[in-house]
């Protein structure tokens, strides 16, 4: 790609189709799922009632297998919640901070893919499409294997605990998606606006962070939220490489319990958390982008 | 060859730089079987999955209602809850209930974890191209299918030669997203001890010390492969694209 | 409210008193008029009268409710099997508005589609024909262009060839040039011409009034599922005898 000068219209996301509005509502929706990195999450208040179903069917399984002495199903779930919560928390945290760090750099990425500095963009390019082509337990184990469990810091040694570098590790695919969904964005904008911008005098600089960035802002938020709740459900992957998160706890608790037709019960207990968690904010993105779509 | 693989003994003496899968002939086939076992897992699930997606696709279409309920069912369970869960639901919840008595007497399992993988992944990847493939032959316009009909095509012809065609065509970029995503996914076999790419560079880094070589060996293997299929299907995609089509 | 031939010859469409309704609306609400092998009728009226619904009844797309309709030796409202219905398709072909060309298909694929898998015949004698069709339209060097790639005009010229290559009897129109732009109009018309010149039977509904009154033997006028008024052109465009008719033409001439 030669030099862009300033005013120049960014290069066009995905022409869009011309055929039944089946057929490019597909059309947008691979394209929106190939930029943001994630499919999109449809939660329902029919998936809580199945999940609850599900969930009551195991407790009777667990129920009609209870042995004489042994306590009922539901007071040994009501013994674990307070663990099983502690450790929900803890996917929680991960979710969170994994996501204001991958957020933060993946903003810079994302403006670097749009630079006017052709190793910077070639960069900025390379760094997000390789952290997107790698599977998040690989990049996981990355972080949880190379970096150092302590750090010295002016003769101070501090600890790195287990569930930072997993952050960490999950923070990078976040990073490398919130990268697309920004550069997505950011072209998305009809070049007109660059155009008119440039006739009222405006800079580059500030043409991006006047007028294409907050227009931009309405059709990242969906995607982004998408991701957070994609994010939140893959903090589970944290407990394969050993950090007590809600879904190691639960397997903890199954094999101290030692019962069988247990396992049932868990785990609808533990994906109804999980639903209860990501129920709103899915609800949230689908509101936001109905709104988003009444707007144009 | 040979000199090519001792060039890593010689960087492992100068360097410390610690290949084993190349200069060590048991840890390199390790790492290629490994490597084949991902390869073979991927694409074992990749065909199973678009299997899934065409009859799955076309069930939807069913008269009768209880078939388009399991179908939806299946498709929500699968898309909305986490596939690690769903590879633990398989392999220990149905896998317990699937057992045998072994020769010493205690329970074993019918059904291989290689097995449970397989199904695992290919009934998630399976849900998406379900949806995929649906809204495909959905957007094929009534009209274009009217037209057929007027020339005389029976029904089944019509489908073949003109709502297949076409649906492909449109369904291709949302399932080149989930096609890529399974061969992604397919890591978290590790957790059930599939001896995939992960796993095998486990067994290696813990055999041999050499956690940082690894990590990047693996970090290196995913990304040609994922960037590979990704190429190929960019390219198939636009192969088969029909000018002024559109999608 | 039967029309008598223009033309005495034999009739190979023969319409009787046909109803036909979506829902609660009653489209055709006894529709009768017949066309002599070799005519030209033209259908003319408001949008929403129903006369790309009679075109479709006639060609077996949409099943009727009452009265009946034969084209050559099928009776159309009798056809129950698929077989049947393609043996009728074969006889009776029908060009639409939208063209609706199979876009993965290039144009000469298009037009030898149906020959070579419904009528079974040889690939090569098809292709010989088709390549033929193409030029008898003007597109001969549009061969191997996909539809996508052509204009509105030139894909519905394919779309014709493409019916004309099932060696029909009767062909039928349905408002082939409302969605074109009105340069390309002309030539779609002149295809049209051509073919009812060299003594296809044609039926056509369309909103170009002068072609009507240039090439039909007779034209028939439709209003709220009804005919209202039928005759050779120049007694129906000039010396109209309904007041609907009247209205009609005086908004749109």
């Amino acid at each position: 790609m030669s030099r862009l000068r300033w005013c120049d219209p960014l290069p066009q996301a995905t022409d869009l189709p011309v055929l039944l509005p089946a057929a490019s509502r597909l059309a947008r929706s691979a394209t929106a799922e190939r930029t943001a990195g994630a499919f999109r999450l449809r939660l329902r208040p029919a998936h809580g009632v199945a999940l609850l179903a599900l969930f009551a069917i195991g407790c009777g399984w667990a129920e009609a297998q209870v042995q004489p002495g042994q306590p009922s199903i539901l007071a040994t779930l009501w013994k674990w919640t307070p663990v099983l919560l502690r450790g929900f928390l803890f996917n929680l945290a991960i979710s969170a901070v994994a996501m204001a760090a991958g957020t933060i750099v993946g903003l810079f990425l994302g403006f670097a893919q749009i630079s006017l500095l052709l190793p910077v963009r070639k960069g900025a390019w390379v760094t997000t499409h390789f952290f997107r082509n790698a599977p998040w337990l690989v990049l996981l184990f990355y972080c949880m294997f190379l970096l150092p469990f302590q750090v010295t810091v002016f003769g101070m040694t501090i600890q790195i605990p287990d569930w930072i570098k997993a952050t960490l590790g999950l923070s990078l695919p976040v990073m490398a998606n919130v990268s697309e969904i920004v550069r997505g964005a950011l072209q998305s904008i009809p070049t007109t606006q660059w155009e008119s911008a440039a006739s009222l005098a405006f800079t580059r600089r500030q043409t991006m962070w006047m007028i294409i960035f907050p227009q931009c802002i309405k059709r990242m938020l969906p995607p982004w939220m998408n991701l957070y709740a994609i994010l939140t459900m893959a903090t589970v992957l944290t407990s394969i490489v050993g950090v007590n998160e809600m879904m190691s706890l639960t397997r903890q608790a199954l094999s101290a319990e030692n019962r069988s037709g247990l396992l049932l019960a868990f785990y609808s207990y533990v994906l109804f958390w999980f639903f209860l968690y990501c129920y709103p904010i899915a609800r949230w993105t689908v509101r936001l982008e109905a709104r988003y779509a009444v707007n144009h | 060859m040979e000199s090519f693989w001792a060039w890593f003994r010689w960087l492992h003496d100068a360097t410390g730089i610690n290949l084993t899968i190349f200069y060590d002939s048991f840890d390199r086939s390790r790492f290629a079987r490994g490597f084949v076992m991902t390869v073979e897992l991927s694409a074992v699930c990749i065909v199973l999955s678009v299997l899934i997606g065409i009859v799955g696709a076309w069930l939807q279409g069913s008269r009768l209602r209880l078939t388009r309920h399991v179908i939806y069912w299946y498709i929500q369970f699968f898309r909305n809850t986490p596939p690690l869960v769903q590879l633990y639901f398989f392999y220990f919840g149905v896998g317990s209930l699937l057992t045998a008595t072994g020769v010493s007497g205690s329970p074993v399992p019918m059904v291989s974890n290689v097995t449970w993988a397989i199904v695992s992944l290919s009934f998630f990847a399976g849900a998406f191209n379900v949806e995929i493939f649906r809204s495909g032959i959905e957007a094929v316009p009534g009209a274009t299918i009217e037209a057929a009909e007027s020339l005389g095509f029976s029904r089944l012809r019509t489908y073949l030669l003109i709502v297949l065609p076409l649906a492909f065509r449109i369904s291709m970029p949302a399932l080149n997203n989930n096609l890529v995503n399974l061969v992604k996914t397919t890591t978290l076999a590790y957790a059930i001890a599939v001896p995939e790419l992960l796993y095998v560079s486990s067994q290696i880094w813990s055999d041999e010390l050499n956690v940082p070589e690894m990590m990047n060996a693996l970090l290196i293997s995913y990304f040609t492969l994922v960037g590979f299929l990704v190429y190929a299907m960019h390219r198939w995609e636009r192969a088969i694209r029909v000018p002024g089509f559109g999608v | 409210m039967t029309a008598t031939p223009a033309v005495d010859a034999e009739p190979i469409v023969v319409i009787d008193d046909v109803h036909k309704s979506f829902g609660n609306v009653e489209v055709l609400k006894g529709v009768s008029l017949s066309v002599p092998k070799g005519g030209v009728v033209c259908i003319i009226g408001p949008s929403g009268s129903g006369k790309s619904t009679l075109l479709r009844c006639i060609n077996g797309l949409v099943p009727i409710d009452q009265g009946s309709i034969r084209v050559a030796s099928f009776d159309v409202h009798q056809l129950k099997t698929d077989q049947e219905k393609i043996a009728l398709r074969k006889e009776v072909s029908i060009v639409f508005q939208q063209y609706n060309l199979f876009p993965h298909k290039t144009a000469l694929e298009n037009v030898m589609m149906a020959p070579v898998h419904v009528l079974k015949e040889d690939r090569e004698e098809v292709r010989e024909r088709a390549v033929a069709l193409l030029r008898k339209v003007g597109l001969s060097a549009k061969a191997d262009v996909y539809p996508g790639e052509l204009s509105g005009g030139q894909q519905q010229r394919v779309a014709i060839a493409r019916s004309l290559a099932m060696r029909p009897e009767v062909m039928l129109f349905d408002e082939v040039t409302a969605a074109l732009d009105p340069e390309t109009v002309k030539d779609v018309l002149n295809t049209i011409r051509e073919l009812a010149l060299e003594g296809m039977t044609c039926m056509i509904v369309t909103h170009e009034m002068r072609f009507a009154r240039e090439l039909a033997d007779v034209v028939y006028f439709t209003d709220g599922g009804v005919i209202v008024e039928s005759g050779p052109p120049a007694e129906l465009f000039d010396r109209p005898v309904k007041e609907r008719t009247r209205a009609f033409l005086s908004q749109i001439l």
